[in-house]
């Protein structure tokens, strides 16, 4: 799996944004992770854990929230959220239609930090 | 020294650096007129019997040359090097996926000039190859009859991504219970544009329709 490539990107990001600034720490970092993507928070913060040690990020915490599936129906374009688990299963609520395109759902946006 | 917590915007996209290097090599290809073909699967579905078999449909049409992704071993690169193929072989290290950085490094090892056609065959993986844009123009992914009816149930993102499905093995069929119809169904309510064609890279039945598929798509770069 690809945690640890995604992890070491998150650090080089707020490494590169506390640079050159005032800051003796970065306390949280908030990050926005599509529903969609396989990564479980836990294993995230065990390698970031492990990647950010001896660098101004050590024991910082992952704030992290799910950025929800939208997608978008084929005929009526009608958009709307839906589970993971509802991928594939459900038809659009507006016109029955079960062709439904992904809109957003992907991705992982650091979205700022705390920091000391 | 600052005591207080204050908050720093970051709003930055981690993927951002990859897109930027694949908007990059497209650009470049797009310049030297080849058509670079992403081509992904779980491990076993028939990545390189179907790169083989398409070659042998086109390769009085177009110059083939092959990117193999392993997390180790030249066992691939090697079966097509042995065809006469040019083959670069990218051990990505453990990696279970390639980025655009690593098949741009390939790309550097080919000469873009001597040929039409690149084929990435990515790594045996149905998830992690989904979330990394590789630079490549199209996505093509292969299910194998074996594997079952269910994947799009289970690795959503892959279909999601992907222009062509072929579904591979079809000389399995008669002898197993995968339900084209539900596939086809399943996989076009996560896709709706997703291509789908029914082959066997063995028997070469059906190649010639995702061959024709695929030439009409490097005659549209060509030019």
């Amino acid at each position: 799996m690809h945690e640890l490539q995604i992890t070491e990107r998150i650090l080089n990001v707020v490494l590169q944004h506390a640079a050159g600034q005032d800051i003796h720490r970065i306390v949280r970092i908030h990050l926005r992770i599509g529903e969609l993507s396989d990564l479980e928070d836990e294993w995230v913060q065990h390698y970031f854990d492990y990647l950010s040690r001896g660098t101004l990020a050590e024991h910082a915490k992952l704030a992290i929230t799910r950025a929800p599936i939208v997608v978008a129906c084929h005929s009526c374009s009608y958009s709307f959220e839906l589970k993971k688990d509802q991928l594939g299963q459900v038809t659009c609520p507006e016109c029955g239609e079960g062709r439904l395109e992904l809109v957003s759902g992907r991705g992982y946006l650091i979205e700022n930090m705390e920091v000391m | 020294m600052n005591d207080t917590v204050r908050l720093i915007e970051v709003r930055e996209e981690i993927h951002a650096d990859n897109e930027r290097v694949a908007q990059g090599l497209r650009a470049r290809l797009a310049e030297t007129k080849t058509f670079l073909l992403n081509l992904m699967s779980s491990p076993g579905a028939g990545k390189t019997r179907t790169i083989l078999k398409t070659i042998e449909v086109l390769r009085d049409r177009f110059r083939f040359g092959v990117l193999e992704a392993d997390i180790d071993s030249k066992v691939d690169a090697e079966l097509i090097a042995a065809r006469g193929i040019t083959a670069v072989q990218l051990r990505t290290g453990g990696f279970c996926h390639l980025d655009a950085a690593m098949v741009a490094k390939g790309i550097d090892a080919l000469d873009l000039n001597a040929l039409d056609v690149i084929i990435i065959e990515n790594v045996g993986n149905l998830v992690c190859p989904a979330e990394f844009d590789t630079g490549a123009m199209k996505n093509v992914m292969i299910l194998s009859v074996p594997e079952g009816d269910d994947k799009p149930l289970k690795y959503p993102l892959m279909f999601t991504v992907s222009d062509v499905l072929l579904i591979n093995k079809m000389d399995y069929l008669e002898i197993s219970d995968f339900n084209l119809g539900l596939l086809r169904e399943r996989a076009l309510k996560l896709n709706p544009r997703i291509q789908i064609f029914e082959i066997s890279a063995k028997t070469g039945q059906g190649t010639d329709r995702w061959a024709a598929w695929l030439s009409e798509q490097v005659q549209s770069v060509l030019h």
